[in-house]
């Protein structure tokens, strides 16, 4: 029996929109989604940009309010219950619960060096006592996302998009964490750095028994990276499964026309990628039933009127289509 | 004549504490009207730093070599980049003839500004529409970017949107200006492959409606050989290899590309292990002597590697590479 590290169940995330102070209208960025990532895990997050795949990570990080259903942590020591988090149980949690940012850019302060950067979280949750304990911790650090002394001087505008991108990731990790939520951390690194960050994470992660959850558009990188995969469509979770079981076999039409769009190396295969047509639905004006049947090929009347739900085989695969049967016999992937 | 824009012998060092940074390093090449370049390299070899040269639009501390030239050749006669001072002068390359899709969409946007506010003031500055109009117009391009409620986003600021959202607001306010040059720095890294797609092909559409040549700088190969012409891999600010996408992709020459190209996670083989070039990166402040790559290449031919910096050579009438083990020094 696995220890599950993040169970959600019915999560969703509401949103206040529409200019002036009497906001009265709710943008539905994560929609009664239940999930549970195992403890040692390197869970993916895949699909559609703006489908809430970063407000699902910082919500299970107390980072934006869970407006309905409920999220626990529990690593052994601590059991939690992340939406009623507050006071020192919240200080606590997040020492336990990092993010790695989007986008480095905006996530690292411009007048304060990479040293005071990556030392900020030890000071601010009171993690070393001394400034020699600090340095030695950030230097540590540093040195296992690949900055040397010299970068530690320096300011982040000096640095290029991929080396800040290393020095949100020794931040996020220098305060010891249990959980990180890792939201395309790897999107700016040209392909060698990328490996060789992917493979510091991964080290780190079976050394520290640290569970990620791994938010990225880059499909190859999941399926070489994560155990488990989840897929987001519209704030719902529409097909979830180990990573070798989804690549090998997609269930949900979305799933497959993601997979198909995955631009091929070969420069004669141009144009070949299958496109999605038809209206992309937005999050404060939801389509009925299917919330993919606007732009699904295979949408039929039943996907119009009825909703379907998360369905399993007994396998860890999950899926929430009414043709998905049908389909995996009738049109191969 | 077809070149839109031409750049020789840019060399390019940053004024830091600890002393001068050479970020880039005697790079020339040639772009021509409705071609798709792709730039490809190491994270830090200078590609941003280039593209922004291209709009003279880096920070203060810059120091351009004195024999640098940079020519963009418009409808109303060629421009000497480097030459542009005032902010009259600078239009041209910034948001006139030439836009930027940066590699950081949250820096692009003021925080207290709706997107909408920010893409109407953009496209006012640079053209005699009424506001009505390039607000229609700003609606028009979010909605081909793949925004849903385009109408409704376009009142939102950037903070509430999403990554891929920001960025394709970002391309929107670049591409709504109909630029002749579009420099696109990473432009779809927050985006699914599905509106990529789709992305990428509005862009080419716009290359074949009004010839527009685009400097696309990315780090995933699979797009480059879906969007590119001709592409240019740059190592430690210098241009190393450069070529038709067919035979760069297939034939890689130069050891830092084929290690590139060879550190890619293939879906075919998920056993195989992520291969990253071997090595560390080397400071900017100390560059290698030689070759730039010789601290790190597995197929080192000899004495020359690390003393004498190999020349681009010729490997056919298009396809260019920079290394020794085709050049006389090397043998
Ligand atoms: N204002 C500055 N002052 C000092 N150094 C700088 C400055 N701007 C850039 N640099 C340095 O110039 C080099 C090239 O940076 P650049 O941003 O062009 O890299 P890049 O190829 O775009 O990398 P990435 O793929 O990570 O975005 C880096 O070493 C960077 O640290
Ligand atoms: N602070 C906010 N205020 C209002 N709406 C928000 C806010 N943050 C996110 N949203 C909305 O919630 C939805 C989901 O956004 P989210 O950032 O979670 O998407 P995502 O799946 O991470 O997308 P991407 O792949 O583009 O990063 C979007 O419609 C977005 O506009
Ligand atoms: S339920 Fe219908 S519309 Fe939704 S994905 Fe399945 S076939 Fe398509
Ligand atoms: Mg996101
Ligand atoms: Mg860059």
């Amino acid at each position: 029996m696995t220890d599950i590290l993040i169970r959600a169940d019915g999560l969703s995330v509401g949103f206040p929109i529409g200019g002036g102070i009497f906001r009265k209208d709710v943008l539905k960025a994560v929609n009664n989604v239940s999930v549970s990532i195992e403890k040692g895990s390197f869970f993916g997050l895949v699909g559609e940009s703006g489908s809430g795949k970063t407000t699902l990570g910082r919500a299970l990080l107390k980072a934006v309010p869970i407006t309905e259903g409920h999220a626990r942590y529990s690593d052994g020591e601590v059991d939690l219950d992340i939406a009623s988090l507050e006071g020192p149980a919240l200080k606590d949690y997040r020492k336990r619960a990092q993010l790695i940012f989007q986008d480095p850019y905006a996530a690292l302060s411009p007048r304060m060096t990479v040293r005071d950067i990556i030392a900020e979280p030890l000071e601010v949750m009171g993690i070393t006592r001394t400034r020699e304990e600090t340095d030695a911790r950030v230097r540590e650090i540093a040195a296992k996302c690949r900055l040397n002394l010299e970068h530690l001087r320096r300011f982040p505008h000096a640095f290029s998009g991929g080396q800040r991108q290393r020095i949100s990731i020794a931040r996020a990790l220098v305060s010891g964490p249990q959980f990180i939520v890792a939201d395309e951390s790897v999107a700016a690194l040209d392909v060698s750095i990328q490996a060789d960050v992917l493979n510091l994470l991964k080290q780190i992660q079976s050394e520290m028994g640290l569970t990620f959850m791994f938010i990225s558009h880059d499909l190859s990188v999941v399926a070489h990276t994560c155990d488990h995969v989840a897929v987001m469509y519209l704030g719902r979770l529409v097909e979830t499964a180990p990573t070798r079981q989804l690549f090998a076999g997609p269930r949900h039409p979305y799933t497959r026309a993601l997979f198909s769009a995955i631009p091929s190396l070969d420069p004669d295969d141009r144009g070949k990628a299958q496109k999605l047509t038809g209206e992309i639905p937005s999050p404060t004006n939801q389509p009925s039933g299917c919330k993919f049947h606007t732009r699904c090929p295979f949408a039929v009347d039943q996907c119009r009127a009825e909703e379907p739900q998360l369905e399993g085989d007994g396998s860890g695969h999950e899926v929430s289509c009414h043709r998905w049967k049908e389909l995996m016999e009738t049109v191969p992937a | 004549m077809n070149t839109l824009i031409d750049v020789q012998n840019l060399t390019l060092q940053f004024r830091t504490d600890e002393g001068l940074v050479t970020a880039v390093d005697n790079v020339s090449f040639t772009l021509d009207k409705g071609e798709v370049m792709g730039l490809v390299g190491e994270s830090g070899s200078g590609k941003s730093v280039t593209a922004k040269a291209l709009m003279h639009l880096n920070a203060s501390n810059a120091v351009y070599s004195p024999d640098a030239k940079i020519t963009l050749f418009t409808e109303d006669g060629p421009v000497d980049v480097l030459s542009l001072r005032k902010p009259a002068e600078l239009k041209v390359v910034r948001g006139g003839a030439v836009s930027m899709i940066f590699q950081e969409p949250m820096a692009s946007f003021a925080p207290a500004m709706t997107i909408g506010k920010q893409m109407i003031e953009q496209l006012q500055l640079h053209s005699d529409m009424s506001k009505a109009q390039a607000r229609n117009l700003s609606v028009e391009m979010l909605d081909r970017v793949g925004i849903s409620d385009a109408g409704k986003r376009i009142d939102q600021y950037a903070f509430e949107l999403s990554g891929g959202m920001r960025q394709r607001a970002m391309i929107a306010m670049a591409l709504s200006t109909k630029p002749k040059l579009l420099i696109a720095d990473e432009p779809t890294t927050a985006l699914d492959v599905t509106i990529q797609a789709q992305v990428i092909d509005l862009m080419k559409d716009l290359v074949d409606e009004f010839h527009m040549g685009i400097i696309f700088i990315t780090h995933d190969l699979g797009v480059v050989a879906q969007t590119a012409d001709r592409v240019n891999v740059m190592y430690l600010g210098r241009l190393i290899e450069e070529g038709p996408v067919r035979e760069v992709i297939r034939t890689p020459k130069h050891p830092y590309t084929q290690g590139l190209i060879a550190a890619l996670p293939k879906l075919e083989d998920l056993d195989a292990p992520l291969t990253p070039v071997p090595g560390d990166i080397p400071s900017p402040l100390e560059r290698p002597p030689g070759c730039v790559f010789h601290t790190r290449c597995g197929q080192v031919v000899g004495a020359a590697c690390s003393s004498v910096a190999p020349e681009e050579l010729a490997i056919d009438d298009t396809h260019k590479v920079a290394c020794h083990i085709y050049s006389e020094a090397g043998v």
